[in-house]
């Protein structure tokens, strides 16, 4: 019972990380058609915006006198840094402490600044080519991508702790009347859950409570008579871009206590991200999220050595099985609408 | 007046008489290498001679590569008699002079193997044929040396791997023209058991994740096999998918197991998640069987260590060599602080133990060729086996004829609690002897290898 807790857990987790970067391909998906394979590396960018943050705020300046020797055996000047001069040693280190929080402040105008930029530059070109070719180009960006940050930050996984408050993790066993230390999870996990929670919350009450959203709503239903009535559909879908792109950043930031981010990070979630988006139905937000989760718990079961045992390697399979599964039974996805990547 | 009897028939037999008597002297005494410049691979025929370097330039390992890469040019460089010389002083063999390598200047040119098999063996495929490289070295991954090992094989090269740390490259995939300086699976197991002992006690209940590829492999056997003849009891080992980023499902069954010692076999940006994963999920804290839950993993980096942060503190695993060794550990390691010294002014930080590696095979094979008097493979692998040297950081060093591995000793390590600066990441904690990882050619977790003959290729 507890190893099952564990597990369901463990997939809520992974699963919110699937969820948010489905949702966000799901979501350009539905409003402008386009297949996005970059969105994987807008993850990315999003976890290197914490990286950046974290690093700004450890810029520091020499010293002005030695404290001891280097490793050569030359004179070493100890690093002052920026933070504590100018906002004093508390609020400098307070600061440190939370820079991952901190950066999804400059996260957000970043990366809705970059989805603009992507969609103005260069997908709005593709709208009236085939997916395959969507595919391809925005295949090729996600490869450019990876590779800028990768010349400026290099391959090494880049460690981005969590705050000190949340390092720890919390004895579930103990508080739901299991043994102590059988049911024990992270705190950062428990935060990054909620955080996606109300992400995924505060997009949907975008769309359904706003004139913005009802308007996006109306255009992803025809967009041809939103047109027709005035209304500058193609503006609003690219603000949408933004705020996908913005959400698959937020992601990012977030997951960078988990796992050291790197370069290739986006790459690890972009296929199963489409996995995802696929079994729930192309073009379908609560498809995406569902299935997010759903798959999400999967992987994590399949990974118990019980399965495995009876299974060997079903963990690194089980998402695409599920999928075939879904696909035969349902075509459109659990909850794909009618016409979507069908003409 | 006399006649001249020469017929074109005469001449040309008197021609083919003169000619065989010109090469009796090279076919009489064709083992003495230092007589034939010819007849293999891309003998050098100018002033020049290329090496092949064939690192990770793109890929995971990216990072490790390109201080493998600067090992490389640091060693030509010091070859060619630029800069500080490094350990040209300290290495043992004085034939080194910084006049190239027979006198000729050593140019290089690079390949990037992406870690990737296939890759790789396109890379150096390239180098051999299309730059007229003579001996290929580099790599971070132990399928891509067994690939490029077997190349070289083929084609005639001497490969002089960088890290690889599987069993299997001087094991069943051994070959006589491939040469391993750093050290294996066997030996880092061989090396941590005793200090495991000393520390952890005789009594410990084992949960090992490993890594599902060739390298894992080995590597789980060999520790496998170390801690239960201490005593220790392996529960169960799960082979976790070389893709994956996220091992929290992984390590939820290590909770209630019974274990109270977690052995991680992986290496590079496995490594780094897997344990922060493990110390998210309060392993370090943990008491299981009355003992403190501990964590191990057998082979480390300094970049992997970087990569995990200050979850990496108190640690403990083992390593080829460390940039400390000298000052901490004495004279035995000489040559370390020179190339330390040499590494440091040119590029601001310390080498890595890759970089050592590295840098060392290139030294290893000027001397060969150097004491041979000949590129020509064949007096290559002649001059290297069963070569004992000193000088190059490692202590004494012997490159075994029987499997081409080099034995030395080996340093065991753990995490820095308080690390004076972003360098110093991992302190000594012993150095193992080379006896005690010493090994028979034949140890069931090597047998199966051939070296079979020398291959000096064209």
């Amino acid at each position: 019972m507890d190893a099952i807790l564990l597990q369901i857990l463990n997939g809520l987790d992974k699963g919110s990380a699937y969820a948010l970067i489905a949702l966000g391909l799901t979501l350009i998906f539905g409003t402008l058609g386009v297949v996005n394979f970059a969105h994987g590396a807008l993850f990315m960018l999003g976890a290197f915006c914490a990286v950046t943050i974290s690093k700004l705020f450890n810029l520091s300046h020499k010293a002005s006198e030695p404290s001891g020797v280097d490793f050569l055996g030359n004179p070493k000047y100890e690093d002052v840094l920026y933070v504590e001069d100018w906002f004093g040693e508390r609020l400098g280190g307070w600061m440190l402490d939370w820079s991952v929080p901190l950066s999804i402040l400059f996260a957000i105008p970043i990366m809705i600044g970059i989805g603009y930029v992507m969609e103005r530059g260069l997908i709005k070109h593709f709208y009236k080519r085939p997916h395959a070719d969507q595919i391809l180009v925005t295949f090729g960006l996600a490869i450019v991508l990876q590779e800028v940050i990768k010349y400026f930050y290099g391959a090494n996984p880049i460690p981005t702790p969590a705050p000190e408050m949340f390092r720890g993790s919390f004895d579930f066993g103990a508080a739901l009347g299991f043994d102590a230390n059988t049911i024990i999870y992270p705190y950062w996990r428990m935060v990054y859950f909620v955080f996606s929670l109300v992400i995924i919350g505060g997009v949907f009450a975008f769309l359904r409570f706003t004139t913005f959203g009802m308007v996006v709503r109306a255009g992803m239903a025809d967009r041809e008579t939103v047109g027709l009535l005035g209304i500058d559909i193609d503006r609003r879908f690219t603000i949408m871009f933004g705020i996908a792109a913005a959400v698959a950043g937020l992601a990012g930031v977030m997951y960078t206590p988990i796992n050291s981010p790197n370069y290739h990070m986006g790459m690890d979630f972009l296929v199963l991200s489409f996995v995802v988006v696929v079994v729930g139905g192309m073009g379908s937000l609560p498809g995406a999220v569902l299935a997010g989760f759903l798959l999400g718990v999967l992987e994590s079961f399949a990974s118990m050595n019980q399965i495995k045992s009876l299974l060997p390697g079903i963990d690194q399979i089980i998402i695409y099985l599920v999928a075939i599964a879904i696909l035969l039974t349902r075509p459109r996805g659990l909850m794909g609408r009618k016409g979507v990547m069908e003409e | 007046m006399t006649k001249s009897k020469l017929t074109r028939r005469g001449l040309i037999r008197t021609g083919a008489v003169t000619a065989g008597g010109l090469a009796m002297p090279t076919i009489f005494t064709s083992q003495v290498w230092g007589q034939t410049d010819t007849g293999f691979t891309n003998a050098p025929t100018g002033d020049t001679v290329t090496l092949g370097f064939n690192v990770p330039q793109s890929g995971p390992y990216a990072d490790e590569g390109a201080d493998e890469l600067r090992a490389f040019e640091l060693a030509v460089e010091h070859l060619n008699g630029e800069g500080d010389g490094g350990m040209l002083s300290t290495f043992s063999s004085k034939t080194l002079e910084g006049n190239g390598i027979l006198g000729k200047k050593v140019a290089y040119v690079s390949g990037d193997t992406q870690t990737k098999s296939d890759a790789a063996r396109a890379s150096a495929k390239s180098m051999i044929e299309k730059d007229g490289a003579i001996m290929i070295s580099g790599g971070s991954s132990s399928g891509v040396a067994v690939a490029v090992q077997g190349l070289c094989q083929e084609a005639g090269i001497i490969f002089m791997s960088g890290l690889t740390h599987s069993n299997d490259t001087t094991g069943k995939d051994r070959k006589a023209n491939g040469f391993r300086h750093f050290f294996n699976a066997y030996m880092s197991a061989a090396a941590l058991a005793p200090v495991l002992s000393q520390l952890y006690g005789n009594d410990r209940k084992v949960y090992s994740l490993t890594a599902d590829y060739t390298w894992g492999w080995t590597q789980q056997e060999s520790i496998q096999a170390a801690t239960e003849e201490l005593g220790w009891e392996t529960i169960t080992d799960v082979r976790t998918p070389l893709a994956a980023t996220d091992f929290s499902s992984y390590m939820t069954p290590v909770l209630n197991s019974g274990a109270d010692v977690l052995i991680l076999n992986h290496y590079g940006g496995n490594m780094v998640n897997s344990l922060t994963n493990a110390v998210q999920f309060g392993l370090r804290d943990k008491q299981v069987n009355g003992k403190n839950f501990e964590i191990v993993v057998p082979l480390y980096s300094e970049l992997m260590a970087k990569g995990a942060g200050k979850n990496i503190t108190g640690i403990v695993g083992s390593q080829n060599w460390d940039w400390k060794l000298e000052n901490e550990k004495g004279d035995r390691y000489a040559g370390t602080n020179a190339f330390v010294q040499s590494f440091g002014t040119k590029y601001g930080f310390p080498p890595s133990q890759a970089a050592q590696t590295c840098y060392a095979q290139t030294l290893l094979y000027a001397d060969a060729v150097n004491r041979a008097k000949s590129f020509n493979p064949c007096a290559v692998v002649e001059a290297l086996e069963d070569f004992e040297f000193d000088g190059l950081g490692n202590g004494p060093t012997l490159y075994r004829a029987a499997d081409h591995q080099c034995f030395k000793d080996v340093v065991v390590v753990r995490g820095k609690e308080n690390p004076e600066n972003e360098f110093d990441l991992v302190e000594i904690v012993e150095v193992t002897p080379a006896e005690q990882v010493t090994y028979d050619p034949e140890h069931p977790m090597f047998a199966g290898g051939d070296l079979g003959e020398c291959n000096p290729g064209a």
